[in-house]
């Protein structure tokens, strides 16, 4: 085996397990502010006992994600030294902005928050858990900033076969920045409800503290609707931008093999690299380029007017696409059943939508780690796009041997911490049998 | 250099150094973190970093990244070339920062003796081993024409990298154990002093011998000495302020002990950008 294939696959190990965290804890982050501002606003002891109990949820997740988050930042040292040579002036500085402007914000305020009941005013309290959620999210920024130039390089210039920062802003906003980052955090959002929704379907299921449950359901059933919703809306205007920027992802993403006007959506497929077609093809003519470019006449590029070997996987880059998109579906259609029920009064006793919630859990998950996989496997074979090819961008002082080894240890200790963290979730949820309802309200009901 | 190169030099040299001040004291709590045996003193040890910790590692994730920006060539050379020993400290920090949070989750004995050796060993090795890789960069390592590290693993345990790998470790070391006695009360803080005492002699003595061995071993350290004997000053203050620690540890004063223990942490970093930098 070689260095490239074992150092990229290190990388999607230690990116995809680092990138379970991150949108769960961006997300968790903004309902906790939800609940923290009611407790301020109310004084009322039940958002004080959910704003409690889903801080330690949060805490426990976040630790994990800054754990491995370090991984990423050594990584690009370690293992893809020469891409570092080439773009460390360009890639490196939102790096340190992340760690300079954002982690830091959210690790003071972080220690504030999780530590800070009875000791500090509910206003400080209530204004660190804006701080962290504000933190998190910008930390989201930075780094998909430094991702994004990779996809659409920008404001840089070739000196003596590197890239220099000709304009700060232009990398920092290059073409693909907004659209990326919109489509992640809106993703981090629904984990964020969806998570939370399952975790209160569970608790109802089980009648463990119905009474915080049922209002933690409640909003984040909204939330998840919501942010399903706007998810269409970003998700178009993200795939706009590849085929704009990238067009033979997007061919990638569509199994386009001839460049064609009135270029039909796939509805059901199975990409064939090798012959080069698509099989048992489902389409509706003309919807691709009216998406695309708001003209049914308008031109899509297909894969054939790239060479053959700078296509991207294309049944990785198709699949992993569709699953996501289908994925986001579903989610719309469930949070939308799971409005309907509220609205008829009947959300808290269906209980086929209750297991559906609770096991759409990990679906939120591994929503996110297609949406990735198609962005990143799409972009090859480049490491930055049409600049600095994947396979010359690889550590040329590291023996094979040392990423295999490393690759194991990784695995090992990645798959402990995996199961430490459902082992701890799954006793925070169980010490709420410990915890009874305050007797004073009115019978539990929201 | 240019200007902005120089700036970036200085600036990325604060940032290591604040580390080192900052996150040092909680390595250091690790470090004698299974000195004590009692339950109660390991919780109030760990309570005493909670809040801290991870602020304090932000300073090593800011330094990388400035470093990566500024100087790519020295961040991709050293982190490829240091390869398994990077990956050492990065196992080692993992553990330790899931160790803090989850250590007093569960009470099963055999969970937190797990975790509280997660916790030790987390902070002992990451806190050796930059000092090796510090010794590494003094001492200079074998490059080819690519400005790829062209030794393997073994060549960066040399005699001189290990030297300043243990002075790094008994510097973090006496930082702790400061650390503690500020930080506590009652049998934990003479305790505490007692390590801190046992611990700056050990520190003393290897600052000595370091500073008698480099300039014998590693000539090229001492250009920027050669033309500014000024610049004698910082050894000497450091020396003084390792000295004051023990001053100060003897008549129990905590706080100052601390104080000039990160005076002399400061101290260390400005002699190792004063032997390296070079126009």
């Amino acid at each position: 085996m070689d260095s490239v294939f074992l150092a990229r696959i290190q990388f999607a190990l230690t990116i995809g397990f680092h990138y379970i965290f991150p949108p769960l804890t961006i997300g968790l982050s903004w309902l906790i502010v939800w609940f923290m501002t009611k407790y301020k606003n109310t004084g009322e002891d039940r958002y004080r006992e959910i704003s409690y109990f889903w801080l330690k949820i949060f805490g426990l997740s976040f630790v994990i994600g800054v754990a491995t988050g370090i991984t990423m930042e050594f990584q690009f040292g370690t293992n893809w030294s020469e891409y570092s040579r080439f773009v460390g002036d360009i890639f490196g500085a939102p790096l340190a902005a992340e760690g300079i402007f954002a982690f830091f914000l959210e690790s003071t305020f972080l220690s504030i928050l999780l530590l800070g009941w009875n000791r500090i005013s509910v206003k400080v309290h209530w204004f660190s858990s804006i701080m962290v959620a504000f933190g998190s999210t910008l930390s989201g920024f930075w780094i998909i900033v430094a991702n994004s130039w990779q996809q659409t390089p920008a404001g840089y210039k070739l000196v003596n076969n590197r890239a220099e920062l000709t304009d700060f802003w232009a990398a920092v906003f290059n073409p693909s920045t907004m659209p990326r980052f919109l489509h992640s955090i809106d993703g981090a959002l629904m984990t964020g409800a969806f998570f939370m929704l399952g975790i209160s379907a569970w608790q109802i299921l089980k009648g463990l503290r119905v009474d915080l449950a049922k209002e933690t359901m409640k909003v984040s059933l909204i939330l998840a609707l919501v942010s399903s919703i706007i998810q269409f809306g970003l998700g178009h205007y993200h795939a706009v931008q590849v085929t704009k920027t990238q067009p033979e992802k997007l061919a990638a993403f569509e199994g386009v093999f001839e460049t064609q006007r009135r270029a039909p959506a796939l509805i059901f497929g199975i990409p064939d690299a090798e012959g080069e077609k698509m099989n048992l093809a489902v389409r509706i003519p003309g919807l691709l380029s009216l998406m695309a470019h708001g003209d049914i006449n308008a031109e899509i590029k297909g894969l054939k007017d790239f060479p053959k070997d700078e296509w991207p996987p294309l049944e990785i880059t198709f699949y992993t696409f569709h699953m996501m998109v289908g994925l986001g579906t579903f989610f719309f259609a469930l949070a939308a059943f799971g409005l309907f029920l509220l609205y008829k009064g009947k959300l808290y006793d269906n209980k086929l939508f209750l297991n559906i919630a609770f096991w759409t859990i990990p679906l939120s998950f591994i929503a996110n780690q297609l949406g990735w996989i198609s962005a990143e496997v799409g972009r090859q074979p480049w490491i930055v796009y049409h600049i600095l090819k994947t396979s010359d961008a690889v550590s040329v002082s590291v023996p094979p041997f040392q990423i295999l080894l490393t690759i194991i240890l990784f695995l090992i200790i990645y798959s402990g911490l995996f199961f430490v963290w459902i082992f701890l979730l799954r006793h925070e949820l169980h010490s709420l049998k410990l915890s009874k309802p305050a007797v004073d309200e009115k019978g539990g009901n929201a | 250099m240019s200007t902005l190169q120089v700036t970036w030099f200085f600036l990325i040299g604060v940032l290591f150094t604040g580390y080192a001040v900052l996150d040092g004291f909680d390595l250091g709590v690790g470090f004698w973190y299974l000195f004590t045996k009692k339950n109660k003193e390991r919780k109030a040890l760990i309570k005493s970093i909670a809040p801290f910790w991870d602020g304090n590692e932000v300073w090593l994730l800011a330094g990388g990244g400035a470093l990566f920006a500024a100087f790519p060539h020295v961040y991709a050379t050293v982190f490829s070339g240091f390869y398994l020993a990077l990956m050492l400290v990065l196992y080692a920090l993992i553990f330790r920062a899931v160790s803090i949070e989850c250590r007093d989750k569960l009470t099963s004995p055999s969970w937190v003796k797990f975790w509280d050796y997660a916790f030790s060993f987390g902070s002992i090795l990451p806190a050796l081993l930059f000092g090796v890789a510090l010794g590494n960069i003094l001492r200079g390592i074998p490059l080819d024409k690519g400005m790829n590290f062209s030794g393997s693993f073994f060549t960066l345990l040399n005699p001189y990298a290990l030297l300043i790998g243990l002075l790094g470790l008994f510097m973090i070391s006496t930082h702790g154990a400061l650390y503690i006695a500020m930080k506590n009360e009652g049998e934990l803080v003479s305790k505490a002093r007692r390590w801190a005492r046992i611990s700056w002699y050990i520190y003393m003595f290897l600052f000595i011998l370091a500073t008698i061995i480099t300039p014998f071993t590693q000539p090229h350290l001492l250009r920027n000495y050669e033309g500014t004997p000024f610049l004698w000053s910082v050894p000497i203050l450091t020396l003084m302020s390792i000295a004051l620690i023990g001053f100060f540890n003897k008549y129990g004063e905590d706080f100052k002990g601390f104080i000039v223990s990160s005076i002399s942490i400061v101290g260390h970093f400005s002699m190792v950008g004063l032997g390296l930098f070079h126009i």
